[in-house]
């Protein structure tokens, strides 16, 4: 059906409506009688014992309700924290798993761990009496430097994980690879640093919670990506309180970008303290707490090569990365740098030989986990950076290097060395398109133009694949997973014919709202303003499991799609039984259901008060009511894939580099609202610009003190840095999901670092410059100048 | 924050007087700097005395052949003042690239001025155009008024009241901002007076300061050829992420050409 609100009609986001006019009902906006309001201390010290902690003064100060420290976890038996992917190391072993105490109970090991959970009558209060805490910190050296994790001598983050090394994991056979690398005819290597991001959601993380005495039920309230993973994890794993019991809900949540995927130290306490207080339990982070206890993301130190033969052909990728996963695990953090990272290592190419290594290391830092992009962003940055260093060395086109190394269309489904079959893509026309709209063909004319203004202009590509909606279920637990990957949708009818639709997907912004109500509204014909999409809450939706990793049109979108079906088979047969027709005989068209070849109709309300009010009705043969629940478990991920094109100049003298034009082709298969993805693919491209040229968490080598712990020290992308975006799509369908769709929220931000840092290096090599590492800040580019002018010197 | 008393007279007098006697008592203008330092409990006042009452203490008149502004106008208001278009628009200028629009619209001169920053813009023009800093007590000099890192000459319960700047022959601002903050980095105020060429320097060290050198070549020609072999010592220049003291000395002598040059559009 096409129509002004159906498939691939830009309808104008209907959540928007509370968000602009301050109705959206964040946690913090929760009116709870008689809450009390919690504090976390927290360490100010990346490593330190703790010696002892003195409450007793700050017990008495005035407004304290209850004070609580690691000890108390421990005699009430809480469990620590989990990490939900176990990946297997080289010899097989899993991963070694220090523990992850809830609250710190003897030892501290980031700035920012937490110490104490004051609970006071109002937050100043409980500000106050964490002051009045008395912690007696041994403090010990840190290890922040990830480079020197492993270092001899290197500070020791935890007993369970010697020489700080969680894992040492490979993917592909290194003597294959070596054998190819022997042969070829010209090596590329490359050292380069994925940079450290901090998330940095518009809304804090917070939580409350309340506990009902008579009934012993939990409410907690949770700025959640994924409310019924984060019951299920403080059910099964950390509190022990039966699921049942336990209501997760995750009302209008302000940003995720992955960092609201994860059980964190803070809802867990609020959660648990709330029966031990007696009253709701309030809590936000204020931003500093923000910027040093959400899970950062990225952090690599990489070396990789690639082997090419005579003509520019690759033959073989070598990487090796050391990623940081920071002082404790994180819910996922062991499988970003394995299997979303290493697995996307052939990129859009045919390289037939792809071997990885990843050491995975603890330090005195804050925990990194999935960042927007999530493994593909750092895996993309990789592949994008070497291929256009290799066409700079060979003096080849980097676009023309690229096709000659495209997989091409007729080879899809293609299987990759790396593990992943993609489905579908074609490639070489996206590439095209990009260029036609950056227009590439101008640029050197462009350069001169810059020059003769004194600045240094480049241009930079990325053609990026991406695997998301992670799938299926049986191959994620083969690989370690803990949970399974498919998605709920529940479509419930009214007797007056409106709908509601229920995903156990979550919308942190993205829109789901009205994405989803765009599906139903064009599959059953309700008009828009009939259809109610309901989520975030573990009472009124079914076990879903949120979003992450651009899953929920391509899992969540599909399931929908099948409860849509089964909302037809059954009309069908009500229908048929209105109209005395043969099932068989009834068609669903523009929402009424008919004969073909009569003029018989019964509109779909109809129907669905006919299954209310089963007055005439075959009651023999289906039960009444219209409410039907589909689960969706994908065959496959999806596998978008694009080109961004950027274009920027550089200050010489000043080492500004400005982004002038920046173009992203993509394929995301079928568009559901264009409006929508535009506005995913806009934020996604400026925070990977953010990454390349201004983002950088910063922790002070000797301390383990974060430099970059506010919005004075740590460079957000603000609006004027950036120029209208440049858009084009090129569709093909994914052919295992009913909708043909592919994922798009991450996409922006996994090609963007890398077609700019490419546009950097090819605007600063006229003038000697080899190698700029992320963020290409002002600082870093100007003493990059002023090292290949030494160099030259020299 | 912790707890204080609030004050908000509605005069110069009554300012001072709540101000006297009390050690722990601050004047509050916009509040854009006392108010996140409270939040963060970095200062605990016990009395605010808020200077929004004080009708006396706005507003921007051409005296003769100075701009007076008063402590309490907000840096939007000289911004887009036509009087301070016409007679500095360099100051204008400096004025409308301070912070966002909220900051302009709530932050004030007086209190930008006596916060004395390192990386405060003000102080480069407060310096480079020889103004003259009103207080309840007295005037200073720019020359001496702003002594170090947050440091001023003013005495204890002393207020800004006005500020009055010279009209220069020429004047342009020039501001490296700071990559994250957007404070100055490194801002150059490059002024040609009757007295003779000013150049002075915020965000690059502890406090602002000149460049006799760069105002003696540009005396005997106001052009940025002349200074272009001047390199200012990195030596004592604060050093960050994002700018080491030796990219700070850099960018002073690439920011002061820069102004030179605007001068003379
Ligand atoms: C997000 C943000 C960005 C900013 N960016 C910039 C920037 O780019 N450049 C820049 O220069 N500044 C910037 N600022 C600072 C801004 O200009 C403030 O307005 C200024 O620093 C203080 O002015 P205020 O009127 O808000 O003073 P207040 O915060 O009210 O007071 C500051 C201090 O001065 C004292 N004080 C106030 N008034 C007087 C007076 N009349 N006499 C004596 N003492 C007084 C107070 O007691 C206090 O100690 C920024 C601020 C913010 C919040």
């Amino acid at each position: 059906m096409t129509s002004a609100t159906g498939i691939g009609a830009r309808v104008v986001r209907t959540e928007d409506k509370r968000f602009l006019t301050g109705t959206g009902r964040y946690v913090d906006d929760l009116p709870l009688a008689r809450a009390t309001y919690a504090y976390f201390l927290r360490s100010p010290h990346a490593h330190a014992k703790i010696k002892s902690i003195d409450i007793s003064a700050a017990e008495k100060s005035p407004g304290v309700v209850n004070i609580f420290t690691g000890k108390d976890l421990v005699d009430a038996k809480v469990g620590g924290l989990i990490c939900g992917w176990v990946v297997k190391d080289k010899n097989g072993e899993p991963h070694k798993s220090p523990p992850h105490p809830v609250m710190a109970v003897d030892t501290v090991r980031y700035v920012g761990d937490t110490v104490a959970m004051v609970v006071a009558n109002s937050y100043d209060e409980a500000k106050d009496a964490a002051e009045a805490i008395r912690v007696d910190y041994e403090v010990l050296p840190a290890i922040v430097d990830l480079a020197k994790a492993f270092d001899k001598g290197a500070p020791q983050v935890h007993a369970e994980a010697p020489g700080n090394l969680i894992y040492d994991w490979e993917i592909g056979v290194k003597a294959d690879v070596d054998a190819a690398f022997a042969k070829a005819a010209h090596v590329t290597k490359m050292d380069i640093v994925n940079n450290r991001l901090i998330p940095n959601a518009m809304e804090p993380r917070a939580a409350a919670a309340e506990y009902d005495k008579g009934t012993g039920n939990y409410t907690l309230w949770s700025t959640s990506q994924n409310p019924h993973v984060l019951r299920l994890i403080l059910s099964a794993f950390v509190l022990g309180i039966p699921e049942h019991k336990l209501r997760v809900i995750a009302p209008d949540v302000g940003g995720g970008f992955g960092s609201k995927i994860f059980c964190y130290a803070d809802e867990t306490m609020v959660c648990w303290a709330a029966s031990r207080v007696g009253r709701p339990i309030k809590w936000t982070a204020e931003r500093t707490e923000s910027f040093q206890t959400d899970c950062h993301g990225r952090d690599h130190v990489t070396h990789a090569e690639l082997a090419l033969d005579k003509d520019g052909k690759f033959l073989a990728l070598k990487v090796e990365t050391i990623a940081n996963m920071g002082a404790y695990l994180s819910t996922f953090s062991t499988a970003v740098p394995t299997y979303l990272y290493a697995t996307l290592l052939a990129g859009q190419y045919t390289t037939p030989l792809i071997y990885a290594n990843v050491k995975a290391a603890v330090t005195h830092t804050a925990p990194v986990d999935a960042y927007r992009g999530a493994g593909r962003p750092e895996a993309t940055f990789v592949i994008e950076t070497i291929v256009s260093k290799a066409a700079a060395e060979l003096k080849m086109d980097p676009a023309e290097l690229r096709r000659k190394n495209f997989i091409p269309a007729e080879a899809f489904p293609y299987q990759t060395p790396v593990a992943l079959q993609y489905d579908s893509g074609n490639y070489p026309p996206i590439i095209d398109e990009a260029m036609r709209i950056a227009d590439y063909a101008g640029f050197e004319a462009r350069r001169a133009e810059a020059k003769s203004r004194g600045k240094l202009r480049g241009i930079g590509f990325s053609s990026y694949i991406e695997a998301c909606g992670l799938a299926p279920s049986q191959v994620i637990g083969q690989l370690g997973g803990g949970v399974g990957q498919w998605e709920s949708a529940q479509i419930k009818f009214n007797p007056t014919g409106n709908v509601q639709v229920i995903t156990g997907s979550h919308s942190h912004g993205q829109g789901h709202e009205t994405t989803f109500a765009q599906l139903v509204h064009d599959r059953l014909g309700v008009p828009m303003d009939q259809i109610e999409v309901v989520h975030g809450d573990t009472s009124t939706t079914t076990f879903g499991m949120g979003t992450y990793g651009s899953r929920s049109l391509a899992v969540g979108g599909s399931a929908i799609m099948k409860a849509t079906d089964k909302i037809i088979a059954k009309g069908k047969k009500i229908a048929a039984h209105l109209m005395e027709a043969d099932v068989a005989d009834v068609v669903f068209e523009n929402g009424t259901f008919k004969v073909a070849g009569t003029d018989k109709a019964v509109p779909l309300a109809q129907a669905v008060f006919a299954a209310y009010v089963p007055h005439n009705y075959p009651l023999a043969e289906i039960e009444p009511g219209m409410d039907e629940n589909a689960f969706y478990d994908p065959a496959n991920f999806v596998y978008p894939a694009g080109t961004q094109i950027c274009e920027v100049e550089i200050d010489p003298e000043t080492g500004i580099v400005e982004v002038i034009a920046h173009t992203a082709v993509d394929d995301f298969g079928n568009i559901i609202n264009p409006m929508i993805v535009e506005g995913q693919v806009h934020g996604g491209i400026v925070q990977g610009v953010g990454q390349a040229l201004f983002e950088g968490a910063v922790y002070d080598k000797n301390t383990g003190q974060l430099l970059s712990g506010s919005f004075m020290d740590y460079t957000m992308p603000r609006a004027d840095n950036f120029p209208s975006f440049k858009l084009g799509y090129k569709v093909t369908p994914c052919p295992h999901n009913p909708l043909g769709v592919k994922g798009c929220g991450e996409a922006g931000a996994i090609a963007a670092p890398a077609a700019v840092m490419n546009a950097v290096h090819n605007a600063l090599a006229p003038i000697g410059v080899k190698h700029v590492e992320m963020p290409a800040t002002p600082l870093n580019v100007w003493q990059s100048i002023q090292g290949a002018q030494r160099a030259a010197a020299e | 924050m912790y707890d204080f008393a609030y004050h908000r007279p509605k005069s110069v007098a009554d300012a001072v007087a709540l101000l006297k006697g009390k050690e722990e008592a601050r004047p509050m203008s916009g509040g854009m700097t006392l108010i996140p330092t409270l939040k963060q409990r970095l200062a605990k006042p016990s009395d605010v005395v808020d200077l929004g009452g004080v009708k006396e203490l706005a507003g921007i008149k051409v005296e003769g052949g100075n701009v007076v502004i008063g402590a309490m106008t907000k840096h939007g208001d000289v911004a887009t003042s036509a009087d301070v278009k016409a007679h500095i628009p360099a100051l204008a200028d400096l004025a409308g690239h301070i912070g966002d629009p909220q900051v302009r619209n709530r932050g004030t001169i007086g209190g930008s001025v006596a916060n004395a920053d390192p990386a405060a813009d003000y102080p480069a023009a407060v310096v480079a155009l020889n103004a003259t800093v009103t207080t309840n007590t007295g005037k200073h000099a720019a020359d001496g008024f702003f002594k170090g890192l947050f440091e001023t000459a003013l005495g204890e319960g002393e207020i800004i009241t006005s500020i009055s700047f010279p009209k220069p022959e020429k004047a342009a601002y020039m501001k490296f901002p700071n990559p994250a903050s957007r404070y100055a980095m490194v801002g150059v105020f490059v002024a040609k007076t009757a007295s003779g060429v000013r150049v002075a320097v915020t965000g690059a060290g502890p406090s602002v300061f000149r460049v006799k050198a760069m105002e003696e070549a540009l005396s005997k020609n106001f052009s940025s050829d002349a200074i272009k072999d001047i390199k200012v010592p990195a030596t004592d220049l604060n050093s960050d992420i994002h700018g080491s003291a030796e990219y700070r000395a850099h960018l002073v002598g690439v920011m002061a050409r820069r102004a030179v040059d605007k001068a003379n559009k």
